[in-house]
């Protein structure tokens, strides 16, 4: 099993590089995630992926990518909550790199 | 495109407890995907699936992941109509204060939040399976 190493210990991932174990994750955990994804974290990206925490938290799914964008317009406005803009910050797929990134197992649907 | 022409009704039908098989999980996951081709999508609640609903779930005992709280995001997706059957619950010695509240926003209604769980009768929810055009049996 392969896992991200971080700070003395390692973090296991799946095959595709999704935390096994979500309670594992930390800020430190998530730009080194970011970083293997070639994704540099701005404030911007951050907002996304606090947001999926959000989400997954409160109801325990990562949401699909026009929900991302239907609830991101809805707490901070068209211009976050545009796929557009999201696809710029995760050029891979918002849900499927900022997911795990922000440590939440792949979306359901997602292939 | 005739978007309307398309746009079938679909139920899932949820009979069984939520945990101890995955067919409750499994029906919820399908909902969520199916929810991305915009159809008339209803969910009934019918004898052990009334459990599904129930409010305070605790997994700690049986190792299964509390998905109870996801029920709450369906109106996220449009699915909005979750019937639950009356004599289910009544058999069961439960009433609707035991289940969980589950809401949905009305964008046409200034973003009202309203109830997406109406209390079904045996007899109403045999009509509401007559009139699908797809029914999806958990």
């Amino acid at each position: 099993m392969s896992g991200y190493q971080i700070n003395g210990t390692v973090a296991e991932h799946d095959e595709e590089g999704y935390l096994k174990d979500i309670g594992e994750w930390n800020t430190d955990l998530a730009g080194l995630i970011a970083k293997s994804e070639n994704i540099e974290m701005t404030p911007d990206h951050w907002e996304v992926v606090n947001f999926l925490r959000d989400y997954y938290e409160e109801y325990q799914i990562a949401p699909a990518v026009r929900i991302l964008v239907k609830e991101m317009t809805k707490k901070f406005g068209k211009e976050k909550g545009d796929q557009k803009a999201l696809y710029a910050l995760f050029p891979y797929g918002p849900a499927k790199q900022a997911c795990k990134i922000a440590g939440l197992p792949k979306p359901t649907g997602c292939v | 495109m005739s978007e309307q022409a398309n746009r079938k009704k679909f139920l899932y039908v949820n009979r069984r407890a939520p945990y101890g098989t995955i067919y409750a999980l499994e029906s919820l996951e399908v909902v969520l995907i199916g929810a991305a081709f915009e159809q008339d999508v209803s969910l009934a609640f019918i004898d052990d699936g009334v459990y599904q609903l129930v409010a305070g779930q605790d997994t700690a005992g049986v190792g299964m992941k509390n998905f109870s709280k996801t029920y709450r995001a369906l109106g996220d997706y449009e699915v909005r109509k979750l019937y639950v059957e009356r004599e289910s619950l009544a058999e069961r010695g439960l009433t609707v204060e035991d289940l969980m509240p589950i809401t949905y926003e009305d964008e046409d209604d200034d973003y009202a939040e309203k109830p997406s769980i109406h209390l079904t009768d045996r007899s109403e929810m045999a009509r509401l399976i007559a009139e699908q055009d797809v029914i999806l049996s958990f």
